[in-house]
């Protein structure tokens, strides 16, 4: 009986290591991901934030973003730093927005 | 009869002016703006003298005035002006000096910066010429925003006290676009906070942003370079610039680039006339 127990309870615990094992592997998998992820994103954001320069529009809120997102990364806290590089990417979006629609409009505010 | 051929000639008259070239009625006229920019702050402000916009947010608040002529009993701008005295005199390595490099040598000529340079076909403002005249004698450039420009400047403006501003336009369409140039630039909304300088110099003068209250855009430059209580120092028209961007979270552009330069040159050929009042002092 007692045999049979610790020989239940032994299989219990192999398919918990497993289980865990499993779950671990896992997370590495998506931490892995997610530094790929960081680069793809920070890239993106970075190429944004040129093309906001070539427009002489740049924020340095976008500068900050990126900013915090290289340190995040330094620090292997990818979730964080795709965050940052995605916010980066949006405030550089919204410069080039900003200075393209400023061609025209302008004008609006002009004395005459 | 007589009230068909009026017609006819007022149509006619309508037809010839809407032919004109598009570029015709955007042709810029640098006279005109002067003058609709001025009729705008004198209208808007009509209880303050015309020479008494070079005074800032003192001009258009009795209680900031009354605190700043107090305060310049004992100007805060005075160590900076000796200094800046003394650094003009002081010669170079080569034993020239800043006079050596400017017309008068450099006294009472302030009002006559920035200028338009046919050869290079760019604006030179006074703190280019500056720096220029320390190159051309085998000096190293000093900073735009630092306190050394900002001391010299100080000194140059202080022999022009007085001065209308006199800047030119000359017949050349470079000079035109650069004023141009300097007119996107002021309209031009930037930054995060979606400002342009006109949104605070043109929109709101005389409102209070937090603590401040905004200067009008006319005279603006007449009472540069300014000791700021908020620096704690003297700082130039480059320093100015580049925090106004700053503070509306747009990166700042390089010191003297060519879009500060043309900035410079057209709100200070807006001010013509109105006599140069500094250094100044701001909160």
């Amino acid at each position: 009986m007692n045999n049979t127990v610790s020989s239940k309870a032994r299989w219990r615990v192999l398919w918990l290591a497993l289980i865990l094992w499993l779950l671990g592997s896992t997370a590495s998998v998506v931490a892995a991901g997610s530094e790929s992820e960081f680069k793809s994103a920070y890239a993106t954001a970075e190429a944004a934030e040129k093309e906001a320069g070539r427009l002489r529009n740049q924020w340095t809120v976008t500068e900050a973003a990126l900013t915090k997102a290289k340190k995040a990364a330094e620090k292997n806290d990818f979730d964080s730093a795709i965050e940052f590089s995605m916010e980066a990417e949006r405030l550089a979006k919204a410069s080039i927005f900003q200075a393209t629609s400023e061609k025209e409009a302008w004008k609006n505010l002009e004395i005459r | 009869m007589a009230a068909l051929a009026a017609i006819l000639a007022a149509f006619a008259s309508l037809t010839l002016w809407s032919a004109q070239p598009a570029g015709a009625a955007d042709r810029p006229d640098p006279v005109a703006e002067a003058a609709a920019f001025r009729n705008y702050f004198v209208k808007k402000f009509p209880e303050v003298k015309l020479e008494e916009f070079v005074n800032g947010p003192y001009a258009l608040n009795g209680d900031m005035r009354r605190q700043w002529q107090e305060i310049d009993q004992f100007s805060p701008y005075e160590f900076s002006l000796e200094k800046g005295k003394e650094l003009f005199a002081t010669p170079f390595a080569n034993g020239k000096t800043y006079a050596d490099c400017f017309p008068n040598r450099g006294v009472g000529i302030r009002q006559n910066y920035p200028y338009f340079d046919a050869s290079e076909g760019k604006v030179v403002t006074l703190e280019l010429a500056l720096n220029r005249c320390r190159v051309a004698n085998g000096e190293r450039p000093l900073s735009h925003v630092g306190d050394a420009m900002a001391a010299l400047t100080a000194h140059m403006a202080f022999t022009s006290r007085g001065k209308p501003f006199d800047i030119k336009i000359p017949d050349d369409p470079r000079a035109l676009e650069a004023f141009e140039n300097g007119k996107r630039y002021f309209y031009t909304r930037r930054g995060q906070l979606n400002f342009s300088c006109a949104t605070c110099h043109v929109q709101y003068p005389g409102e209070h942003m937090r603590a401040e209250v905004l200067a009008p855009a006319l005279g603006i430059l007449n009472a540069m370079p300014i000791y700021r209580s908020e620096w704690g120092g003297m700082g130039t028209i480059s320093r100015r610039f580049t925090t106004c961007n700053s503070q509306i979270r747009s990166l700042p552009l390089e010191p003297q680039s060519e879009e500060y330069r043309d900035l410079e040159y057209y709100l200070s050929y807006l001010s013509n006339g109105l006599p140069i009042s500094g250094p100044g002092a701001r909160p």
